[in-house]
């Protein structure tokens, strides 16, 4: 598998990188070294070989349902880049 | 005066007050620091005021717990309340916390003075202090040469003595490997172990939090405060808590040490060393056999894999609506964040993203994430039966010396390499332990030991027996001037 | 209209859960509050926060699970679906992808006297977004929108139907049969208007008898019922027209409009079908045991078709009262109370859904937030069914029992309706005219049996003539003796 600068577009995209046309170039070569240099695993055999998404054997971590205090309003919008009364401010959505 | 106990008996019979203390601690950091770069921020005023509290303690008769009024630096991808937390990375710019992780809280219960927000890789992507936006970080031991990464900055501020202690975390071995070519000890522990509530995420079934100090001993106490369940965490293994610190007795005889081969390749420098402490370990008792993890040559692929896709959704977040900062010069909401993304992102951060992206994404699932999900298996199988056999595993920490600034910088491949001997470790979420184990061409060379899951008694103990009968911490670089 | 066509239509059903905090942290679920005040740095996705599921969540998922006949699989775990929003906090939504809480399961409704069972693909429990405030009349014209997280976190069910239902009306009756559903095992509100159930509809059209189905749109936003049966019945019109004319249907994602009553096209977006799911690392799966389901099973109220079985068949009521009684939760339960003391189901439903339902309407009131108990409902019956009362002045006593919260049998005696039989009422009266007496007691006491008989007058004409002489007789003789 080798990437094309529309499939470092695409994945830019998914990822929402606005890559300058430079990064774009770049990415194309970079990430095709590493996804070469990723291309041993294919040479392990996984047939029938159950993925381990975690390594801790532990099941059922529930929270009883129980409210506690939320936090303060300014305190969140402390870090907020843009505000307007007690919402956080966005550029429209198009 | 750099090791927790003498600091706890000095504090204790008056000998030195906490804010003095903590006054020479950040005198020495201030001058050390802007030439090793290991800070981002340094917090003073905080240090002074937890120095104070200890203080009114002891004034008031009150018998001080170990870390009171200990100087301590906090990797900045650690939340702290109100103190500026980045991650190395320009997007987190002035970003301050409003809530303590739970290793700080406790950390802060015990009496722990903050003295700043360690210098790391951006995300804790880097194996050599080079990728933050914040500065490079210099080897205390040779300024022109990497500390290793990514707690590059932990690691260096412990070797400089400019702290008694540091927290990292270890995502492929950015507590260990730094800690071996700074020559400190450095922990890893157990997936599970530490809870990672309050620690940005860069890939959440790999990243754990550790200690980092100039002893075994000053490492196991750390360690015993921070670990233990948290109901924060729901990968926090819900155990009886351990004491690592009372388990240092020393006493290794008829230990089974397993030597994987396939760690034993690089720098002869470096596997001279590791050689040498291998005898060190027979001569006390030790029975020393080389071993196979036959599947190791999987390893770098799969953890870059997973990593990265884990680090492509954890990072997701940063788009410039909530917190950090925004590029303000976009109309659209898209454009806003994709511009943020782009411009606050340093370039490893964003290849990595794009890995992730690609790995993840519709028709290329099967062939690299559920791929390296299942190496990993495979990975954890090469341990289960290693481990059936011995007690620890010993390898070196890189298959390298510290490097020089620059050197691999410009070549991702070669960088990736060099992390061989600690990524496993991540994928199967064992602990491991780091400890300086002698010198090469004046640099340190650092060992690592292995265990099995919640094995941290074990290997403490059997670095300390190792330190015990070694004198390698008790150097100290030229640039250091704490004691 | 349908030229031959006929339309296939999936619904995808968003429950908000009945909890008193969010899925993953400790805020409050509920509804209003000043904006972004029921957040915490774990709804707000602060940089290091973790998620701990909440365990009545899960629960819930179960009690769906198993009331809409599926299975539920003794394993199941969370990923993440990514994609960005400005109402995300994470930038993806933790949600349920392979292994939901639930698979398999299916609904029986009945449009136009005959039933039809709708397969249930799945059911997974995820999070709610925040919600976009925006500053123009429409998303377009604003200059900016503003963010309240106060949603964001609020555990949802995703409800997702097989494609067998061919019409709108059958939709409608889909979702009301899963909103009564939903609310007999008390997981959700299910109120439209709070937007704590919501739908999609997936539509396509395909000539009768065709065995493949057309190419889909999915039309987001409808949530109320009419706005649902307005936009599958616009699609698919829309849909047959545009095939009709030769054209082909885009598989993409609509918007109900409902002041124009019109489907919009939304901006396509070009990753919006690819989430990357994987696997949650941050949640440890969730494993059920046998036993575990098993006790929520039996923890399951009577679902509305089984109850609607028994009211016909035990009850002897008619489809149509059967169908009256079960259209709510309140009302069925109350029916049952009613029923223990009450033997004549029919009578209960003439009663409840006849005077007794108009005057609720007109007290502005319902069957919850009635002040009539069950135990006032069944007095009131058993008055008429003693023949203390009749029918005619039943209908005076329910607006009073409303009104004034009195039982129907101090009604009947504060009005006068019927004579005392209360002896704690007499008791005072008796006593008295013991008091007054001394002579025929002393009489009664020696043997004179028939001097009783003046004494019992003494208390009638004390009670104005209302007493019940041979309740009088009785509670005489017990003081004398």
């Amino acid at each position: 598998m080798s990437i094309t600068k529309d499939n470092v577009l695409h994945v830019a995209g998914l990822a929402r990188l606005d890559l300058s046309q430079e990064e774009v170039a770049r990415y194309e070569v970079e990430l095709n070294d590493v996804l070469e240099f990723m291309e041993k695993l294919n040479e392990l055999d996984t047939q029938g070989v159950e993925p381990t998404t975690h390594v801790l054997d532990i099941s059922n971590v529930f929270r009883q349902d129980i409210v506690e205090a939320s936090s303060d309003v300014e305190e969140i919008l402390a870090n907020a880049p843009d505000r307007e009364d007690d919402y956080f401010k966005v550029p429209s959505i198009l | 005066m750099s090791k927790i106990r003498e600091i706890n008996t000095k504090l204790n019979s008056k000998e030195i007050s906490a804010v003095e203390l903590t006054t020479i601690y950040l005198d020495n950091l201030e001058k050390t620091s802007s030439i090793i770069g290991s800070y981002i921020s340094t917090t003073k005023k905080e240090a002074l005021a937890k120095a104070k509290m200890v203080d009114a303690q002891i004034a008031k008769g009150e018998e001080i717990g170990l870390l009171a009024g200990v100087p301590m630096g906090i990797k900045d991808n650690i939340s702290t309340t109100g103190i500026e937390t980045t991650c190395g990375s320009k997007i987190l710019a002035g970003y301050k916390p409003i809530y303590n992780a739970t290793v700080v809280e406790r950390l802060y219960a015990a009496g722990g003075i903050i003295l700043g927000k360690c210098n790391m890789d951006e995300f804790a992507m880097g194996s050599s202090n080079e990728n933050s936006a914040y500065g490079i970080v210099k080897n205390p031991w040779d300024l022109t040469r990497v500390p290793g990464g990514s707690s590059g900055g932990s690691a260096a501020t412990v070797a400089a003595r400019e702290v008694v202690f540091s927290l990292g975390s270890d995502t492929g071995g950015s507590i260990r490997q730094p800690a071996g070519f700074c020559g400190v000890v450095g922990m890893k522990p157990t997936y599970g172990r530490v809870s990672r509530y309050g620690l940005i995420a860069y890939a959440s079934s790999l990243d754990q939090i550790g200690p980092m100090a100039n002893s075994v001993e000053d490492c196991a106490i750390v360690h015993d405060i921070i670990s233990g369940y948290d109901r924060l965490d729901s990968t926090s293994a819900n155990m009886k808590a351990t004491s690592t610190l009372a388990a240092l007795t020393k006493d290794i005889k008829g230990l089974k040490i397993g030597i994987p081969k396939e760690y034993f390749q690089g720098d002869e420098k470096v596997l001279a060393t590791i050689r040498k402490a291998l005898a060190k370990y027979e001569e006390l008792g030790a029975i020393v056999e080389e071993t196979s993890l036959p599947n190791t040559e999987y390893a770098l692929a799969a953890y870059y894999i997973i990593a990265s896709a884990e680090a492509s959704s954890n990072l997701a977040r940063f788009d410039g609506v909530r917190y950090g900062a925004r590029d303000g010069s976009k109309k659209d909401v898209t454009e806003m964040m994709s511009g943020t993304r782009d411009k606050f992102f340093g370039q490893e951060v964003k290849k990595r993203i794009m890995i992730g992206t690609y790995a993840l994404s519709s028709g290329y699932y099967d062939a690299y994430y559920l791929k390296a999900l299942k190496a990993r298996t495979i990975l954890k199988r090469d341990f289960d039966q290693a481990f059936a056999k011995y007690d620890v595993l010993i390898t070196p920490i890189a298959p390298t010396l510290p490097f020089k600034l620059g050197e691999n910088i410009k070549d991702s491949i070669t960088m990736y390499l060099g992390d061989i001997c600690t990524v496993t470790i991540n994928l199967v979420g064992i602990p491991g332990i780091t400890i300086p184990c002698g010198f090469a061409d004046g640099l340190p060379v650092g060992m690592q030991i292995l265990g099995k899951p919640f094995s941290e008694e074990l290997l403490f103990n059997v670095a300390h027996s190792f330190e015990q009968n070694t004198n390698y911490n008790s150097f100290k670089p030229e640039v250091a001037i704490n004691e | 209209m349908n030229k031959g066509y006929e339309a296939v239509i999936g619904l995808e059903v968003h429950v908000e859960l009945k909890t008193k905090t969010k899925i993953f942290c400790s805020c409050t679920t509920e509804f209003g509050g000043s904006p972004n005040t029921h957040v915490c740095p774990v709804c707000l996705g602060l940089p290091g926060v973790l998620p701990v599921i909440n365990e009545k969540v899960v629960e819930f998922g179960v009690r769906t699970g198993l009331a809409l006949n599926a299975k539920v699989p003794n394993y199941s775990k969370f990923d993440r679906k990514n994609y960005y929003y400005p109402d995300l906090t994470k930038n993806f939504q933790t949600s349920q992808f392979d292994l939901p809480i639930c698979e398999h399961g299916f609904l029986d409704i009945e449009v136009d006297g005959i039933v039809k069972r709708i397969g249930i693909t799945r059911a997974h429990m995820e999070e709610d977004a925040g919600k976009l405030v925006h500053s123009g009349k429409t998303i377009s014209s604003s200059y900016s929108s503003n963010v309240d997280y106060n949603r964001v976190g609020v555990p949802l069910l995703e409800i997702v139907s097989d494609p067998d239902l061919r019409s709108s009306e059958e939709a409608k009756e889909y979702v009301d049969s899963l909103r009564r559903i939903l609310t007999y095992i008390d997981i959700s509100d299910c109120k439209m208007e709070e937007g704590s159930i919501r739908a999609d509809a997936n539509v396509s059209v395909r000539k009768i008898g065709a065995s493949e189905f057309g190419i889909r749109t999915e039309t987001k936003n409808l949530n109320s019922l009419k706005a649902l049966q307005k936009a599958i019945e616009y699609e698919i019109e829309r849909q047959i027209e545009v095939l009709e004319d030769g054209g082909v249907i885009e598989q993409e994602t609509r918007t109900w409009d409902d002041e124009q009553g019109i489907t919009l096209a939304m901006r396509s977006k070009a990753d919006a079908h690819d989430y990357r799911y994987f696997p949650e690392p941050d949640l440890p799966p969730i494993i059920l045991s046998d036993e575990y389901i098993e006790e929520v099973r039996a923890s399951l109220p009577e679902l509305p078709e089984s109850r609607k079985k028994r009211l016909i068949e035990a009850d002897g009521l008619s489809d149509y009262d059967a169908n009256l009684i079960i259209a709510d939760r309140h009302l069925a339960d109350y029916y049952d109370q009613v029923r223990k003391e009450i033997s004549d189901g029919k009578l209960i439903v003439n009663y409840l859904m006849g005077d007794y339902y108009r005057e609720l309407g007109e007290a502005g009131l319902s069957f919850v937030t009635s002040p009539v108990k069950p135990e006032a409902f069944i007095e009131l019956l058993q008055l008429i069914l003693d023949k203390t009362i009749s029918g005619k002045i039943a209908k005076e006593i329910i607006p009073i029992m409303i009104k004034e919260v009195k039982s129907p049998k101090s009604i009947v005696e504060e009005k006068g309706l019927v004579q005392i039989s209360d002896s704690s009422e007499l008791e005072g009266m008796i006593l008295e005219v013991i008091s007054n007496n001394p002579k025929a007691v002393e009489d009664y006491r020696a043997g004179k049996g028939n001097s009783i008989g003046f004494l019992v007058g003494q208390v009638m004409k004390a009670s104005k003539g209302k007493a019940n002489p041979a309740l009088v007789n009785e509670l005489l003789k017990k003081h004398l003796c």
